[in-house]
Protein backbone atom coordinates (compact mmCIF):
# COMPACT_ATOMS: atom_id res chain seq x y z
CA UNK A 1 0.00 0.00 0.00
CA UNK A 2 2.76 2.35 0.96
CA UNK A 3 4.60 1.43 -2.17
CA UNK A 4 1.56 2.20 -4.32
CA UNK A 5 1.06 5.63 -2.75
CA UNK A 6 4.70 6.33 -3.34
CA UNK A 7 4.27 5.53 -7.03
CA UNK A 8 1.22 7.74 -7.23
CA UNK A 9 3.12 10.61 -5.67
CA UNK A 10 5.96 10.08 -8.11
CA UNK A 11 3.54 10.08 -11.04
CA UNK A 12 1.82 13.21 -9.78
CA UNK A 13 5.12 15.00 -9.36
CA UNK A 14 6.24 13.91 -12.80
CA UNK A 15 3.04 15.30 -14.30
CA UNK A 16 3.53 18.49 -12.34
CA UNK A 17 6.96 18.94 -13.80
CA UNK A 18 5.51 18.56 -17.28
CA UNK A 19 2.99 21.30 -16.71
CA UNK A 20 5.68 23.47 -15.17
CA UNK A 21 7.84 22.95 -18.23
CA UNK A 22 4.93 23.80 -20.50
CA UNK A 23 4.40 27.02 -18.60
CA UNK A 24 8.06 27.90 -18.78
CA UNK A 25 8.10 27.92 -22.56
CA UNK A 26 5.33 30.17 -23.79
CA UNK A 27 5.44 31.45 -27.34
CA UNK A 28 7.91 34.34 -27.30
CA UNK A 29 6.28 37.52 -28.44
CA UNK A 30 7.90 38.96 -31.57
CA UNK A 31 6.79 41.66 -33.99
CA UNK A 32 5.43 39.09 -36.43
CA UNK A 33 2.56 41.17 -37.77
CA UNK A 34 4.97 44.03 -38.50
CA UNK A 35 6.74 41.68 -40.90
CA UNK A 36 3.58 40.04 -42.24
CA UNK A 37 1.92 43.25 -43.37
CA UNK A 38 5.19 44.61 -44.72
CA UNK A 39 5.29 47.77 -42.59
CA UNK A 40 8.80 46.75 -41.54
CA UNK A 41 9.92 47.95 -44.99
CA UNK A 42 8.86 51.47 -44.05
CA UNK A 43 11.24 51.32 -41.10
CA UNK A 44 14.00 49.83 -43.25
CA UNK A 45 13.59 52.48 -45.96
CA UNK A 46 13.61 55.36 -43.50
CA UNK A 47 16.65 54.12 -41.59
CA UNK A 48 18.47 53.44 -44.86
CA UNK A 49 17.63 56.93 -46.16
CA UNK A 50 19.03 58.55 -43.03
CA UNK A 51 22.18 56.49 -43.30
CA UNK A 52 22.53 57.25 -47.02
CA UNK A 53 22.26 60.92 -46.13
CA UNK A 54 25.09 60.64 -43.63
CA UNK A 55 27.23 58.69 -46.13
CA UNK A 56 26.54 61.28 -48.84
CA UNK A 57 27.67 63.99 -46.43
CA UNK A 58 30.93 62.12 -45.88
CA UNK A 59 31.40 61.72 -49.64
CA UNK A 60 30.84 65.42 -50.14
CA UNK A 61 33.34 66.25 -47.40
CA UNK A 62 35.87 63.89 -48.95
CA UNK A 63 35.43 65.55 -52.35
CA UNK A 64 35.91 69.02 -50.89
CA UNK A 65 39.05 68.00 -49.01
CA UNK A 66 40.42 66.35 -52.17
CA UNK A 67 39.86 69.60 -54.07
CA UNK A 68 41.70 71.59 -51.40
CA UNK A 69 44.57 69.09 -51.46
CA UNK A 70 44.89 69.54 -55.21
CA UNK A 71 44.83 73.33 -54.86
CA UNK A 72 47.89 73.27 -52.61
CA UNK B 1 38.75 60.37 -54.89
CA UNK B 2 41.30 58.15 -53.24
CA UNK B 3 40.21 54.65 -52.23
CA UNK B 4 36.68 55.04 -53.52
CA UNK B 5 36.02 51.28 -53.49
CA UNK B 6 36.28 50.82 -49.76
CA UNK B 7 34.48 54.10 -49.14
CA UNK B 8 31.56 52.65 -51.09
CA UNK B 9 31.90 49.19 -49.56
CA UNK B 10 31.57 50.46 -45.98
CA UNK B 11 28.17 52.17 -46.42
CA UNK B 12 26.91 49.28 -48.57
CA UNK B 13 27.75 46.76 -45.86
CA UNK B 14 26.00 48.91 -43.26
CA UNK B 15 22.94 49.32 -45.49
CA UNK B 16 22.86 45.54 -45.80
CA UNK B 17 23.05 45.20 -42.02
CA UNK B 18 20.28 47.79 -41.54
CA UNK B 19 17.86 46.13 -43.96
CA UNK B 20 18.62 42.47 -43.28
CA UNK B 21 19.15 43.19 -39.59
CA UNK B 22 15.60 44.45 -39.33
CA UNK B 23 14.03 41.98 -41.74
CA UNK B 24 16.02 38.75 -41.35
CA UNK B 25 15.09 35.87 -39.06
CA UNK B 26 16.35 35.92 -35.47
CA UNK B 27 16.00 33.41 -32.62
CA UNK B 28 12.89 33.88 -30.51
CA UNK B 29 14.23 34.48 -27.02
CA UNK B 30 12.29 35.62 -23.95
CA UNK B 31 13.12 39.03 -22.41
CA UNK B 32 15.23 39.92 -25.46
CA UNK B 33 12.35 39.53 -27.92
CA UNK B 34 12.96 41.79 -30.93
CA UNK B 35 15.70 43.71 -29.16
CA UNK B 36 18.10 40.91 -30.10
CA UNK B 37 18.49 42.89 -33.34
CA UNK B 38 20.35 45.56 -31.38
CA UNK B 39 23.30 43.18 -31.63
CA UNK B 40 23.74 44.29 -35.27
CA UNK B 41 24.11 47.93 -34.27
CA UNK B 42 25.47 48.02 -30.74
CA UNK B 43 28.21 45.37 -30.84
CA UNK B 44 29.89 46.61 -34.09
CA UNK B 45 30.51 49.91 -32.29
CA UNK B 46 32.81 48.09 -29.87
CA UNK B 47 34.48 45.97 -32.54
CA UNK B 48 35.20 49.04 -34.66
CA UNK B 49 36.30 50.99 -31.57
CA UNK B 50 38.89 48.32 -30.81
CA UNK B 51 40.02 48.39 -34.46
CA UNK B 52 40.45 52.19 -34.27
CA UNK B 53 42.40 51.92 -31.01
CA UNK B 54 44.59 49.23 -32.57
CA UNK B 55 45.35 51.55 -35.50
CA UNK B 56 46.04 54.31 -32.99
CA UNK B 57 48.47 52.03 -31.14
CA UNK B 58 50.33 51.17 -34.35
CA UNK B 59 50.70 54.84 -35.29
CA UNK B 60 51.82 55.64 -31.75
CA UNK B 61 54.59 53.06 -32.03
CA UNK B 62 55.56 54.63 -35.36
CA UNK B 63 55.51 58.05 -33.72
CA UNK B 64 58.02 56.80 -31.15
CA UNK B 65 60.20 55.85 -34.11
CA UNK B 66 59.97 59.54 -35.04
CA UNK B 67 57.92 58.97 -38.15
CA UNK B 68 56.47 62.20 -39.44
CA UNK B 69 52.72 62.67 -39.00
CA UNK B 70 52.21 59.40 -37.13
CA UNK B 71 51.37 61.21 -33.90
CA UNK B 72 48.51 63.08 -35.57
CA UNK B 73 47.21 59.83 -37.07
CA UNK B 74 47.33 58.09 -33.69
CA UNK B 75 45.39 60.96 -32.14
CA UNK B 76 42.69 61.06 -34.81
CA UNK B 77 42.18 57.30 -34.76
CA UNK B 78 41.80 57.38 -30.99
CA UNK B 79 39.26 60.18 -31.39
CA UNK B 80 37.17 58.15 -33.83
CA UNK B 81 37.47 55.18 -31.50
CA UNK B 82 36.23 57.34 -28.67
CA UNK B 83 33.26 58.49 -30.73
CA UNK B 84 32.35 54.88 -31.55
CA UNK B 85 32.78 53.91 -27.89
CA UNK B 86 30.47 56.73 -26.81
CA UNK B 87 27.82 55.56 -29.27
CA UNK B 88 28.30 51.98 -28.09
CA UNK B 89 27.93 53.02 -24.47
CA UNK B 90 24.78 55.08 -25.05
CA UNK B 91 23.09 52.40 -27.18
CA UNK B 92 24.15 49.78 -24.66
CA UNK B 93 22.57 51.76 -21.83
CA UNK B 94 19.25 51.93 -23.64
CA UNK B 95 19.41 48.21 -24.40
CA UNK B 96 20.31 47.41 -20.78
CA UNK B 97 17.36 49.43 -19.47
CA UNK B 98 14.91 47.18 -21.31
CA UNK B 99 16.61 43.82 -20.86
CA UNK B 100 18.55 44.02 -17.59
CA UNK B 101 16.22 46.57 -15.99
CA UNK B 102 18.54 49.55 -15.44
CA UNK B 103 20.58 51.98 -17.50
CA UNK B 104 23.70 51.11 -15.57
CA UNK B 105 24.37 47.87 -13.73
CA UNK B 106 27.52 46.95 -11.87
CA UNK B 107 28.72 44.71 -14.62
CA UNK B 108 32.52 44.39 -14.95
CA UNK B 109 32.30 45.10 -18.66
CA UNK B 110 30.37 48.34 -18.18
CA UNK B 111 32.68 49.60 -15.46
CA UNK B 112 35.71 48.49 -17.44
CA UNK B 113 34.46 50.43 -20.45
CA UNK B 114 33.91 53.53 -18.35
CA UNK B 115 37.47 53.30 -17.02
CA UNK B 116 38.80 52.75 -20.55
CA UNK B 117 37.05 55.84 -21.82
CA UNK B 118 38.48 57.89 -18.97
CA UNK B 119 41.94 56.55 -19.82
CA UNK B 120 41.53 57.74 -23.41
CA UNK B 121 40.17 61.10 -22.24
CA UNK B 122 43.38 61.47 -20.25
CA UNK B 123 45.30 60.72 -23.47
CA UNK B 124 43.54 63.58 -25.25
CA UNK B 125 44.23 65.93 -22.35
CA UNK B 126 47.87 64.88 -22.15
CA UNK B 127 48.43 65.30 -25.86
CA UNK B 128 46.83 68.72 -25.99
CA UNK B 129 48.81 69.95 -22.99
CA UNK B 130 52.21 69.74 -24.70
CA UNK B 131 53.08 72.50 -27.15
CA UNK B 132 56.27 71.26 -28.70
CA UNK B 133 55.55 68.72 -31.46
CA UNK B 134 58.38 66.24 -30.90
CA UNK B 135 57.91 66.12 -27.16
CA UNK B 136 54.18 65.74 -27.67
CA UNK B 137 54.64 62.84 -30.08
CA UNK B 138 56.88 61.02 -27.62
CA UNK B 139 54.75 61.60 -24.50
CA UNK B 140 51.44 60.85 -26.21
CA UNK B 141 52.93 57.83 -27.96
CA UNK B 142 54.16 56.24 -24.75
CA UNK B 143 50.90 56.96 -22.96
CA UNK B 144 48.82 55.59 -25.83
CA UNK B 145 50.62 52.26 -25.66
CA UNK B 146 49.70 52.04 -21.97
CA UNK B 147 46.13 53.10 -22.76
CA UNK B 148 45.73 50.28 -25.29
CA UNK B 149 47.06 47.69 -22.87
CA UNK B 150 44.73 48.97 -20.16
CA UNK B 151 41.81 48.78 -22.59
CA UNK B 152 42.56 45.13 -23.33
CA UNK B 153 42.79 44.42 -19.60
CA UNK B 154 39.61 46.27 -18.71
CA UNK B 155 37.32 45.14 -21.48
CA UNK B 156 38.97 41.95 -22.66
CA UNK B 157 40.42 40.21 -19.63
CA UNK B 158 38.82 41.37 -16.37
CA UNK B 159 35.18 40.75 -17.46
CA UNK B 160 36.17 37.18 -18.29
CA UNK B 161 37.57 36.61 -14.79
CA UNK B 162 34.25 37.20 -13.05
CA UNK B 163 30.59 36.84 -13.88
CA UNK B 164 29.21 39.31 -16.34
CA UNK B 165 25.77 39.89 -17.76
CA UNK B 166 27.29 40.12 -21.18
CA UNK B 167 27.21 36.87 -23.13
CA UNK B 168 30.54 35.16 -23.65
CA UNK B 169 31.98 36.43 -20.39
CA UNK B 170 32.76 34.61 -17.18
CA UNK B 171 35.03 31.70 -17.95
CA UNK B 172 36.88 31.52 -21.20
CA UNK B 173 34.74 31.65 -24.31
CA UNK B 174 36.11 30.39 -27.57
CA UNK B 175 34.65 32.07 -30.59
CA UNK B 176 32.66 28.96 -31.48
CA UNK B 177 31.05 28.87 -28.09
CA UNK B 178 29.73 32.32 -28.76
CA UNK B 179 26.13 31.38 -29.28
CA UNK B 180 25.53 33.58 -32.26
CA UNK B 181 22.79 32.20 -34.46
CA UNK B 182 23.97 31.11 -37.91
CA UNK B 183 21.35 33.38 -39.54
CA UNK B 184 22.71 36.35 -37.62
CA UNK B 185 26.40 35.73 -38.24
CA UNK B 186 26.80 37.11 -41.81
CA UNK B 187 24.76 40.23 -41.04
CA UNK B 188 26.73 40.84 -37.87
CA UNK B 189 30.11 40.44 -39.55
CA UNK B 190 29.02 42.69 -42.42
CA UNK B 191 28.05 45.34 -39.87
CA UNK B 192 31.40 45.01 -38.07
CA UNK B 193 33.40 45.36 -41.28
CA UNK B 194 31.19 48.20 -42.50
CA UNK B 195 31.61 50.21 -39.31
CA UNK B 196 35.37 49.61 -39.27
CA UNK B 197 35.53 51.04 -42.80
CA UNK B 198 33.39 54.03 -41.79
CA UNK B 199 35.68 54.58 -38.81
CA UNK B 200 38.73 54.50 -41.09
CA UNK B 201 37.06 56.95 -43.44
CA UNK B 202 36.14 59.46 -40.73
CA UNK B 203 39.65 59.25 -39.28
CA UNK B 204 41.22 59.72 -42.71
CA UNK B 205 39.04 62.77 -43.42
CA UNK B 206 40.00 64.34 -40.10
CA UNK B 207 43.70 63.62 -40.66
CA UNK B 208 43.60 65.20 -44.12
CA UNK B 209 41.74 68.21 -42.78
CA UNK B 210 44.25 68.69 -39.96
CA UNK B 211 47.16 68.40 -42.37
CA UNK B 212 45.63 71.05 -44.63
CA UNK B 213 45.03 73.30 -41.65
CA UNK B 214 48.56 72.88 -40.35
CA UNK B 215 50.01 73.57 -43.80
CA UNK B 216 48.05 76.82 -43.92
CA UNK B 217 49.20 78.13 -40.53
CA UNK B 218 52.89 77.49 -41.16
Amino acid sequence: MQKLSRYITLLALALFSFSAKAQQMPEVEMADSLRENGKIFVVIIIMSLIFIGVAAYLFNLDRKISKMEKGQ
Amino acid sequence: MKGIWWKLLGPLLILYSISMGLYGPVPRLPILNETIRVLYYHVPMWFSMIAMMLASLIFSIQALGEKEGADLKAFEFARTGFLLASLGLITGMVWARFTWGAFWVNDPKLNGTAVTMLIYLAYFVLRSSVEEAQKRARLAGVYNIFAFVMMIVFIGILPRMTDSLHPGNGGNPGFNQYDLDSNMRPIFYAAVLGWILIGLWISQLRIRYKKLRDAKTI
